[in-house]
């Protein structure tokens, strides 16, 4: 059974397995906080309220509300305080966890909130009758339930006891209330442990175990628990505390426990106990060993009255020295003091400039040098440099003339994304590690053409040039700037980055263009040292040599392979194509023919089809989504770069910032023998409006081996068949617009974010349109019920191919595509000429319906099928090469 | 008979249009309001429209039977507002119950007569539960936004009321709709299984909420999958979306609550917004064509319309019904 807990406050919070543990906030319980307890009592409501609202920007998921005092008129102040919550929607936007051992007061609560909360607790201690009377009430109210492992003989002490009580509460309110099992919450009881007696030695161990049988036993059934009473014999020792609260909460999540009602502030970082103080705690924790407790006891006298010291610690590294300090806010990418320590420095130094190139720059040295060691990940890398530019542009109003001395400078590059491409998150990425190191950059954008390259690297007198580029027309641009470096004798190394670039393409084509250093840079953590070394004049000689060496290699062993290569006829390929048996009742007629637009689409479905693995890859995190989010070395960077993006992502969708616009149509085709696909006019079925040229495989392969190409899959018109095929264009537009202000704000890691964001919504949008197109619009599997998972492992019939990718690496067919769908007059995606498509947010491709279309990689073709191709276009040979030149074999000459 | 969860897997179901617009054209005079028996009432009766079940119940068997004739497959009986807190405002809340059962004879009676005229298409009556007019999770007082004019409570006993007179009438369905406030509809749902409980059998409940701007939120700011989810708890028989907006304006939200309901979904749109006098004008085959957007993208499983729609708005409407296939109901 699919465990999903569904709450609601004005907004849903759905809880599945791969959910994140959720925080519940305990400040709003009169136990659990003093002062909220004394603002209660003194009827101070609206200082109250602000709890509430603090917990909740502090990452409380949920809020428990208890109003049990003795002082207090429980049910009065619950249902006042409810009330006005009810005015507060950045409070009730979350679900609400009524909490009272008094049945009125829970009900009372009950009776005042609309969303779905959650029950806060029943038990069968007072027997199952008055049990079951308030599970049948809970469940009339629409709420969950959290149910206390407690019954007639008292409160469950053992692992034993635990499951007893839980598995007879659980199989009573499913078989007897028939309450829904997934809106079920238990709370197998956190006792203290190392109290020195042995009957609690087991206490936390049990609770685990317990956890872990529900997980498994109970089906749809959650596990919660308050957090503060597993450490309650270390009261007064916060660092021994804080210690057993994230080690117990880490094993109790392994267990499988999805809520806790836990305080943020009192929790140290699992990865960052000391890991003599995180043994000794799990020796507890799991009772590893007879003397763990004392063991635990020896360690906290000896860290005793850490307290004050604790709270010392956080801010101790503002008593440290003003180099110190500036050096710590940076590699914490801390923006809070570091104006001000700026202008201490400069109160120190004198001129502006010292400061930057003094404190400022030692301590971006740090963040280079741990970002090279891989102890920084490039998220963090980005919010150090948001600090170094705050501390920079603090100091520009006093910088003298002269100042702008770039003798200092670690080098000056210029980079540029090329002539015809708009992708530029790795550039913008590159831009920022760079400029943490030193060096100035002199970013042209995107769409730069080369004479504008190569003039600005002149003016700056640049020691580099760097080329960025994400789609295929662009190597050739990449290519082109080298023989215009060449030609008017450039002498600066040029660096090549890039998806579509790779050391081959940079070695085979470019390489032999320019006589001076060509690198290609793999990624951004490889920016710095690839430009350190090169600008070096030490060491710059025995690399470029190396270099050239490897490039010459790589070069003869790819030319020699390609001669190797043998390629069957086009004529031959064709005849060993995927045949299909094509019958008529296998063609799934479409249930709306003709262009359809859909404007301004809905982004809270888009945020829904979101695929987070290539979100993290962007920055160079590499893992799968939502495993990332634990990993063990870039787990804790990639959760916080997550929690960042869905903060920003929900205020974009919220504000409407960003607009999604898509375009499809569905059309009758009919493949013809020289692997065309004929496009016919909609209405009068037997038009033609246009016509799509697919390339096919050939490679030669073993025998038996077919040769691929995506016109295999349309009915050929030999079979008097009518069949059909779709294509579609999606953008998000305006992304640039709010990434450009985030620039002006000096905020490099939001404008990135921002990009980031709008591509995977693009592909969401792609994903959601087949999605739609399949059940709906077309048709030909309306019963389709896939998760996101499934979809983005392509577990659904048919396939949506887009030009520059593997299937159909021919990047002009978008031509094509937007002629039949008129993609720029309808939703204003524009073609770059080099057939990018702009806003860089946006995918285009084909779909194909027929249950054995499968994707596949053509490979390179041979000139018998560019000739081919040219006459099917009615373009030259020469122009077809052109147009194909990456996917022909290189020649020797 | 088959059972309307049946059918509703195999057709798409036909809601009827609006009373209050109906009505209007009758142009009655209070004295129409007040018939023979509350001819010597102290206030002024003219406008309580629920009330004319029982001083003109010739003029809503008549309209019940106009939309019946021009395939209405479910229609509404006049109760929107037959609740005591309702009734307060003529100082009626003693007749209540009374206007409960008396609608839902008058419905049943025409419904019973059309099925009998076709039986392969029966027809069902929807008893009628509107959020009254006040709500439980806001202060009218801005200035004290801790006061309630109402409580669950209240509502409940108030709903309670109406849900025991509808079923004794002899509805087939429960309609809570024009749902602006989530806990309303709360103590209406409460109310009903307390009435189920009681009487040992259950209606087939139905659920319609109202979205009333662009912020695409209820009144009380729920969103409306965080609506679906605080209404969930109980089976229902569809769940949707009512009035506010036309139906160009309803698609978006539409296609939200599609996406994750696992119920039947029911719209029934206002004929467009109102014009600048407050009246709906949107001729009926401007509203079938923006509704016609709905059933070709699989979003529906009842239609019918709001305010402003009359028996030609629903005559096209069930010409499109049966040119589409359903929301299927298990896929999604």
């Amino acid at each position: 059974m699919k465990r999903t807990l569904q709450l609601s406050g004005l907004e849903p919070l759905i809880i599945t397995d791969e959910s994140n543990f959720i925080n519940i906030g305990e400040r709003t319980n009169v136990a659990g906080s003093k002062k909220f307890r004394r603002l209660i009592k003194d009827g101070d409501y609206q200082e109250a309220l602000k709890i509430a609202r603090e917990q909740i920007e502090g990452g409380a998921k949920i809020i428990d509300i208890n109003m049990d005092d003795g002082l207090i008129d429980g049910k009065k102040a619950m249902v006042h305080f409810l009330h006005l919550i009810s005015s507060e929607p950045e409070i009730c936007k979350v679900p609400i966890m009524i909490d009272s051992s008094k049945w009125e007061i829970l009900e009372a609560g009950l009776q005042c909130v609309q969303g779905k909360c959650i029950v806060n607790s029943i038990s069968l201690k007072e027997g199952e009758d008055e049990f079951i009377k308030y599970a049948t009430k809970i469940k009339r109210y629409g709420a969950a339930v959290v149910v206390m492992a407690f019954d007639e003989v008292g409160q469950a002490d053992s692992l034993d006891r635990r499951i007893e009580i839980c598995k007879r509460s659980y199989e009573v309110l499913v078989e007897k209330v028939g309450f829904p099992a997934n809106d079920i919450i238990f709370d197998p009881n956190i006792f203290p442990v190392a109290t020195g007696m042995d009957e609690h030695n087991l206490n936390a161990l049990d609770f685990f175990q317990a956890t872990e049988w529900i997980s498994q036993n109970l089906p749809g059934a959650q596990v919660s628990g308050g957090l503060s009473n597993v450490s309650f014999s270390f009261r007064g020792n916060n660092l021994v505390r804080e210690a057993m609260h994230s080690a117990f909460l880490f094993h109790a999540i392994k267990a499988g426990m999805k809520l806790g009602i836990v305080n943020p502030s009192q929790l140290e970082i699992y990865d960052s106990i000391e890991p003599e103080l995180l043994t000794r705690v799990e020796d507890v924790l799991l009772f590893r060993r007879k003397d763990a407790t004392e063991r635990l006891l020896e360690y906290a006298q000896e860290v005793k009255g850490d307290n004050k010291e604790k709270i010392k610690k956080l801010d101790k590294w503002r008593e440290e020295s003003l180099e110190e300090r500036i050096t710590h806010s940076l590699v914490k990418g801390i923006d809070d003091f570091i104006e001000k320590d700026a202008l201490e420095a400069l109160e120190k130094h004198g001129k502006a400039l010292d400061v930057i190139e003094g404190p400022l720059l030692n301590g971006m040295k740090v963040v280079g040098k741990l970002f090279g060691a891989g102890k920084m990940f490039l998220p963090q890398v980005v919010k150090s440099a948001r600090v170094m530019k705050k501390g920079v542009a603090t100091l520009l109003p006093f910088m003298e003339d002269g100042d702008d001395d770039v003798q200092r400078k670690a080098g000056t590059l210029v980079l540029a994304t090329v002539k015809g491409d708009v992708h530029d998150i790795g550039k913008n990425i590159v831009k920022v590690v760079l400029s943490c190191n030193n060096y100035e950059v002199i970013d042209l954008g995107v769409m730069v053409p080369a004479n504008k390259i190569l003039k600005a690297a002149k003016e700056h007198n640049a020691d580099a040039i760097g080329l960025s580029g994400l789609i295929t027309p662009s190597l050739d641009e990449m290519v082109f700037l080298a023989q215009e470096m060449e030609r008017h004798n450039f002498d600066i190394p040029l660096l090549i980055g890039g998806a579509t670039t790779s050391k081959a393409h940079t070695a085979v084509k470019i390489f032999p263009e320019y006589k001076n250093p060509v690198v290609h840079v793999a990624d951004a953590s490889l920016a710095v040292t690839t430009l350190s070394t090169l600008l070096s004049k030490k060491d710059s000689p025995s690399f470029v040599q190396k270099l050239n060496d490897q490039h010459t290699l790589i070069r003869d062993r790819y030319l020699n392979n390609e001669k190797s290569k043998q390629f069957i006829p086009i004529a031959i390929a064709r005849k060993n194509k995927f045949q299909i048996d094509w019958k008529e009742d296998d063609i799934n007629v479409p249930n709306k023919l003709g262009v359809h637009i859909l404007k301004n689409f809905s982004l809270e479905v888009l945020e829904r089809y979101i695929d987070w693995t290539p979100f993290f890859q962007s920055w160079q995190l590499f893992g799968r989504f939502p495993k990332i989010l634990s990993d063990k070395t870039v787990g804790e960077e990639a959760h916080r770069l997550y929690s960042d993006a869905r903060q920003m992502l929900t205020g974009l969708v919220k504000e409407k910032r960003l607009h999604a616009h898509g375009v499809f149509g569905l059309f009758p085709a009919n493949s013809l023998e020289n692997d065309c696909i004929e496009i016919y006019d909609p209405k009068s079925q037997d038009t033609q409006i246009n016509k799509l040229i697919t390339l096919r495989q050939q490679s030669e392969k073993k025998k038996g081996n077919k040769y691929f190409a995506l016109s295999d899959y349309i009915a050929p018109k030999s079979t008097g068949f009518k069949d059909y095929m779709g294509c579609f264009a999606v953008c998000i537009e305006g992304a640039d617009e709010i990434a450009s202000q985030y620039e002006k704000e000096l905020d490099d890691y939001k404008s990135i974010m921002v990009k980031a964001l709008a591509d995977r919504l693009a592909e969401a949008f792609a994903e959601y349109l087949h999605e739609r197109i399949r059940r709906i619009e077309w048709g030909f599997s309306g019963g389709e019920q896939l998760s996101n998972e499934d979809l983005i492992r392509e577990k659904y019939q048919g396939i949506r191919p887009a030009p520059g990718y593997p299937a159909c690496p021919d990047h002009s067919e978008k031509i094509r595509i937007f002629e039949l769908l008129d993609a720029e007059k309808n939703i204003g995606i524009k073609l770059t000429e080099s057939l990018a498509m702009h806003p860089g947010a946006a995918v285009s491709g084909y779909y194909f319906s027929h249950p054995e279309a499968r994707y596949f990689g053509l490979g390179k073709i041979d000139f018998d099928q560019v000739n081919s191709y040219a006459k099917s276009m009615e373009i030259t040979i020469e122009e077809a090469k052109k147009t194909l030149s990456v996917l022909l074999p290189s020649s020797t000459d | 008979m088959k059972k309307i969860d049946e059918i509703l897997k195999e057709r798409i179901l036909v809601l009827d249009g609006a009373m209050g617009t109906m009505i209007q054209k009758y142009k009655l005079g209070e004295a129409d309001f007040r018939g023979d028996r509350f001819k010597d009432f102290h206030l002024d009766l003219k406008g309580n429209n629920d009330l004319l079940s029982i001083t003109r119940p010739d003029i809503i068997g008549a309209i019940h039977e106009e939309y019946l004739a021009v395939g209405a497959d479910i229609i509404e009986t006049n109760t929107f507002s037959s609740t005591t807190i309702g009734m307060a405002d003529y100082e009626l809340e003693k007749v209540a119950y009374e206007l409960n059962v008396k609608s839902a004879r008058i419905a049943r009676e025409a419904a019973d007569k059309y099925t009998a005229l076709t039986p392969k298409k029966p027809r069902f009556v929807a008893g009628s539960i509107g959020p009254t007019n006040r709500t439980a999770s806001m202060s009218p007082d801005v200035n004290s936004p801790a006061f309630r004019a109402i409580n669950f409570d209240q509502l409940r006993t108030a709903y309670k009321e109406q849900i025991e007179g509808l079923i004794e009438g002899g509805v087939d369905l429960l309609l809570i709709e024009t749902i602006f406030d989530t806990l309303n509809a709360k103590a209406a749902l409460f109310a009903c299984e307390e009435v189920f409980e009681e009487i040992g059998f259950k209606l087939p409940i139905m659920i319609s909420g109202t979205i009333t701007d662009a912020s695409g939120r209820l009144l009380s700011g729920q969103t409306p999958e965080a609506f679906l989810i605080s209404v969930n708890h109980i089976p229902l028989l569809s769940f949707g979306l009512n009035c506010a907006l036309g139906a160009a304006e309803m698609e978006p939200y539409l296609q939200q609550v599609s996406r994750i309901s696992n119920s039947a979904i029911c719209a029934y749109p206002n004929a467009g917004l109102p014009n600048a006098f407050g009246e709906y004008d949107q001729s009926a085959n401007e509203f079938s064509e923006e509704v016609e957007s709905f059933l070709e993208l699989g979003l529906i499983n009842i239609i019918g319309g709001c305010c402003g729609t009359k028996p030609q708005h629903i005559k096209l409407l069930s010409e499109l019904a049966e040119k589409y296939k359903p929301r299927n109901i298990t896929a999604w």
